[in-house]
């Protein structure tokens, strides 16, 4: 089946300079170095990295917030690399984006519920206030919260709640590609399952394509069925959860892993059969 | 642990904070010892009083609105009574710490190597000769590369992990007999970080130090920690040797740290289990048991009493603060590994009593 | 560092250069009246105006006269002739030049000695009787406009009208060279009246960066370090603190250098103040411009130097 999006030898790279009045150019910087990933509908994606592994870029580009220096960027199959204007802000409508801090995504003067139903004034729709006010009021349980958190302004919620109410915007108009960029590095770890289990689930319930960018590979293999792992720019490795983490052919992959601490096992049940819960994703493992 | 053995004794310290909307009790009776060349891993999140322990037991927490009281025992000298003089006579020679975040916690404007010829000759008397030869003679320790150079550096000129390892040097320095990392691998990248903790387990060994290893990293306590205290709410819930408490954890908090930390050797796809809810306002903590509104396996009377921190039947290594019986624990335990979720564990725990009692 | 400053002298002449430019349009094309006139002063012969318009080479086309302009300002110096005052305004400015430049760097020395050590202490001692009495003061010191408290300090302290007759009053500035004792009597009180609004300012600018330094992570290692209070408050906390305000008294002094036109006239210092004063008052056009030019550029020379200091004193600003 065709890609929902990708990219192709894509290319960012960032000029070198010294200098504020004469800009001597030293040389470039390459966050991405010739690219190419495809992302299935459907699916997903992990992309893994240290810093200035490019992760956080690449997924920028995939979803025009940033232009890419060379290479093609699509999107259902059709080059949208370069678009603009009304193109673009349908495009908008089916790509989101949530950010790793919603403390610093979230404008501090405005509600919450103000925040979420921006998205709908940028695109036209629901124009009257109460049908608005009521989807706002959807949005926010289907992310956890209570509808009375439309009248707080941000400040005023935790981490979580935060962190719920930037997915709850993402999710505002029903795209069906999610890109979540670090979304739990900057919260608690026992919020971190939370936020989790929510992305999860609205996976499910509203059959969204996943990209997750994180530096956890824990979490990476917890949330995603393909993983690409990234150093420098480059894109190292691309493979199924279950081979990367058993088995992977790279060395840097391996590094990657040898280096994350281990809690000591404790489950007692065998790999893949669990007893949990009946509409947990066990499909997803038959789904790649 | 007797006296003889503990460097660092820290007996029930309390540290509250008069401020506008109350009084913010940050830590409510906390214990531990930490004997030479062991490590012990305080495991919190934010709002669980970790690091104002920490910083409370170098005597960095003062001021008029804060109030402590118990004591903190280096060596047997109780440094809450200390005075300031003697305070800063032993910090940073017999005891030092090593800060989070080492872009802020270095200061900006002077070089690496000039900050820590200070923390030599701040406890030492030597010139400036000396100091600065003892400086690369550190900074070689901690394996930075061309440590000549980059003693000459300033803090943004180096990379995150030299940064950490420059603080390491610092802290050091006159070799201390305890050191206290308070989330000293969290800013940095994996790979950085397996070597930054094996670097501060080599200079534990070298040195004999006492160290106390504070994080939220469950795995980076499993691999460094010898005993592991768990904290919420101000105070220590549980408290193991490291091989026992990951074997045979005994806190509900404790068990949801575990079951809701995604794992390398889970399954894929393998449930997460969240533990609902909040930390709570130190400001006005919760009756009884502190963790109760976020238990699944909370009970009428653990509203109303507040656990007091006990060791295990099996032995007084392994102490706990929950009300929930023993047997009944293990029993809840044996289930959430296996998989269960808390639902199904308390479902099968209650409907079986004679299984509680096995 | 070197690359960085050769950079900033570089621009700094390119902004010579504009405010020239400037300058020329303001003072050369912009009025209605005829240049030649507006210099000549209020009564010139025909003759005057004659040499003038030669001089300046009015009849010849703008672009021109823009040449001749920039040449003789930047290859000669030559700012242009007063015929009000019957000198060349380069020299009338060289020598006023020393007793503003006596008058602003007294004043420097004397506000950064007072407001350094009030700032730091009303931060260590925040919310006591220190901090109250520091902040009070500054709130005064910054009310209260500069030719009134001239004024006030004449009436209070001059030997010549003063109720309590303790330093000379208006009139009596001296050169250094001719007579030290005098030229340095004459100059205390300008020196505190000018020093006082720039003290409170800077006390209170200080005390605010220090209480946020001071609660900086990097104080809590220096304290960890088990450094001595004196060397975390200073070493650590002062120098992190004082930096925006050197760049600050930079630019500061290159304003005052332009002259204090306020003290001086008040306290009849013969500075480029007193000088502006009077040429604007006798529409001494000459001189305006040429006091223009040297405000401008002491004002260029501030803002390099202060942003070669910064890098000097904040290392992660270099790269940039």
């Amino acid at each position: 089946m065709t890609a929902l999006a990708a990219v192709e030898r894509l290319e960012k790279r960032y000029p070198l300079t010294r200098g504020v009045v004469l800009r001597r150019r030293l040389g470039e910087v390459s966050a991405v170095d010739d690219v190419s990933l495809a992302v299935e509908e459907g699916e997903s994606l992990g992309i893994v990295g240290e810093s200035g592994s490019g992760k956080t870029t690449l997924a920028r580009i995939l979803i025009n917030l940033v232009e890419p220096t060379s290479g093609v960027v699509r999107y259902r199959g059709e080059d949208v690399t370069h678009a603009r204007g009304a193109a673009l802000r349908a495009l908008r409508r089916e790509r989101q984006m949530v950010f790793q801090d919603p403390a610093d995504s979230l404008n501090p003067r405005r509600t919450v519920g103000a925040a979420i139903a921006e998205p709908f004034a940028i695109h036209g729709l629901l124009p009257e206030r109460s049908t608005r006010a009521r989807r706002v009021a959807e949005l926010l349980e289907q992310v956890g919260l209570e509808p009375a958190h439309a009248n707080r302004y941000p400040h005023e919620l935790s981490g979580g709640m935060r962190q719920r109410v930037g997915i709850a915007r993402a999710i505002a108009l029903g795209p069906r590609l999610l890109v979540a960029d670090e979304p739990v590095s900057a919260l608690d770890v026992s919020i971190q399952a939370q936020i989790l289990t929510l992305l999860r689930d609205l996976r499910r319930d509203l059959s969204l394509t996943l990209v997750l960018i994180a530096h956890d590979l824990a979490v990476v293999r917890h949330m995603c069925e393909r993983v690409a792992v990234m150093r420098a720019g480059r894109l190292v490795e691309l493979a199924t959860a279950e081979e990367l983490y058993r088995a992977p052919r790279e060395a840097y992959t391996r590094e990657l892993l040898a280096a994350v601490p281990r809690i000591p096992a404790f489950e007692g049940a065998a790999p893949g059969g669990r007893q949990s819960s009946p509409d947990s994703s066990s499909s997803s493992s038959s789904s790649t | 642990m007797s006296d003889a053995e503990a460097v660092l004794r820290v007996e029930d310290l309390r540290v509250a904070f008069d401020t506008r909307d109350g009084l913010l009790q940050a830590v409510d009776g906390v214990s531990f010892a930490v004997a030479r060349g062991r490590t012990l891993g305080i495991v919190g999140e934010s709002g669980s009083g970790k690091t104002v322990a920490a910083t409370t037991a170098m005597g960095l927490v003062r001021g008029a609105r804060v109030r402590t009281s118990g004591r903190v025992l280096l060596d047997g000298e109780d440094l809450l009574g200390a005075s300031p003089e003697r305070l800063r006579a032993l910090r940073g020679a017999t005891i030092a710490m090593v800060f989070q975040d080492p872009l802020s916690a270095l200061h900006p404007l002077l070089r690496v190597g000039a900050q820590i010829e200070e923390a030599v000759r701040a406890h030492r008397d030597v010139g400036r000769a000396a100091a600065r030869a003892r400086t690369l003679e550190l900074l070689e320790h901690v394996a930075i590369p061309d440590a000549r150079r980059r003693r000459d550096a300033y803090p943004h000129e180096l990379s995150g992990g030299m940064r950490q390892r420059a603080m390491i040097a610092m802290a050091l320095a006159n070799e201390p007999r305890v050191l206290i990392a308070d989330e000293p691998t969290t800013a940095l990248d994996v790979t950085v970080q397996a070597q930054i903790l094996a670097l501060l387990r080599r200079l534990r060994d070298e040195l004999g130090m006492a160290m106390v290893l504070i994080t939220h990293d469950l795995g980076v306590v499993a691999e460094t920690a010898d005993e592991v205290a768990v904290m919420y709410a101000g105070r220590i819930v549980e408290q193991a040797p490291a091989a026992e408490l990951f074997a045979a954890p005994q806190h509900p908090y404790t068990w949801g740290l575990l079951r809701s930390t995604p794992r390398l050797e889970a399954a894929v796809g393998a449930d997460l289990v969240a533990i609902p809810g909040r930390p709570p306002s130190l400001l006005q903590p919760p009756s009884g048991c502190r963790f109760h509104p976020r238990c699944p396996y909370v009970r009428e009377r653990h509203r109303e009493v507040d656990p007091a921190l006990e060791p295990l039947a099996a032995g007084p290594d392994h102490r706990v603060a929950c009300l929930l019986p023993e047997a009944e624990r293990q029993a809840l335990w044996a289930r959430l590994a296996a998989g269960a979720t808390p639902e199904q564990a308390r479902a099968a725990a209650a409907g079986g009593s004679e299984e509680a009692a096995r | 560092m070197a690359a960085y400053i050769l950079r900033r002298v570089l621009w700094g002449l390119v902004l010579l250069v504009l405010v020239s430019a400037l300058t020329f349009v303001v003072f050369y094309v912009l009025p209605s009246a005829d240049p030649a006139q507006l210099r000549a002063g209020r009564s010139a012969s025909p003759e005057t105006l004659a040499q003038i318009r030669e001089s300046l080479g009015l009849n010849e086309s703008l672009p021109s006269q823009f040449w001749t302009f920039l040449t003789s300002l930047m290859l000669h110096a030559d700012l242009g002739y007063s015929y009000f005052s019957g000198a060349s305004v380069g020299s009338l400015l060289i020598d006023r030049l020393p007793a503003t430049l006596a008058l602003t760097l007294g004043a420097l020395v004397l506000w950064l000695l007072v407001a350094v050590p009030v700032g730091v202490l009303a931060a260590v001692r925040r919310g006591t009787w220190v901090d109250k009495l520091t902040t009070g003061g500054a709130v005064l010191g910054i009310s209260m406009p500069v030719y009134w408290l001239g004024l006030v300090a004449l009436y209070l302290f001059s030997d010549d009208i003063g109720l309590i007759p303790l330093l000379p009053g208006a009139g009596a500035y001296v050169p250094l060279t001719e007579d030290p004792g005098a030229w340095f009597a004459a100059l205390v009180l300008p020196w505190l009246v000018l020093a006082s609004t720039f003290t409170a300012v800077y006390a209170r600018l200080l005390r605010g960066n220090m209480i946020e330094v001071l609660s900086e992570d990097y104080v809590r290692t220096a304290r960890a370090k088990g450094l001595s209070e004196r060397r975390v408050v200073l070493r650590h906390g002062l120098r992190a603190a004082a930096t925006p305000l050197v760049t600050l008294a930079g630019l500061d002094v290159g304003l005052l250098l332009g002259g204090a036109v306020l003290v001086e006239t008040v306290f009849n210092i013969p500075g480029i103040g007193s000088l502006s004063y009077d040429a604007i008052v006798n529409a001494d056009y000459p001189v305006i411009q040429g006091t223009v030019l040297l405000a401008a550029c002491f004002v260029i020379v501030a803002n390099i130097v202060v942003d070669i200091l910064y890098a000097y004193l904040d290392p992660r600003v270099r790269e940039a």
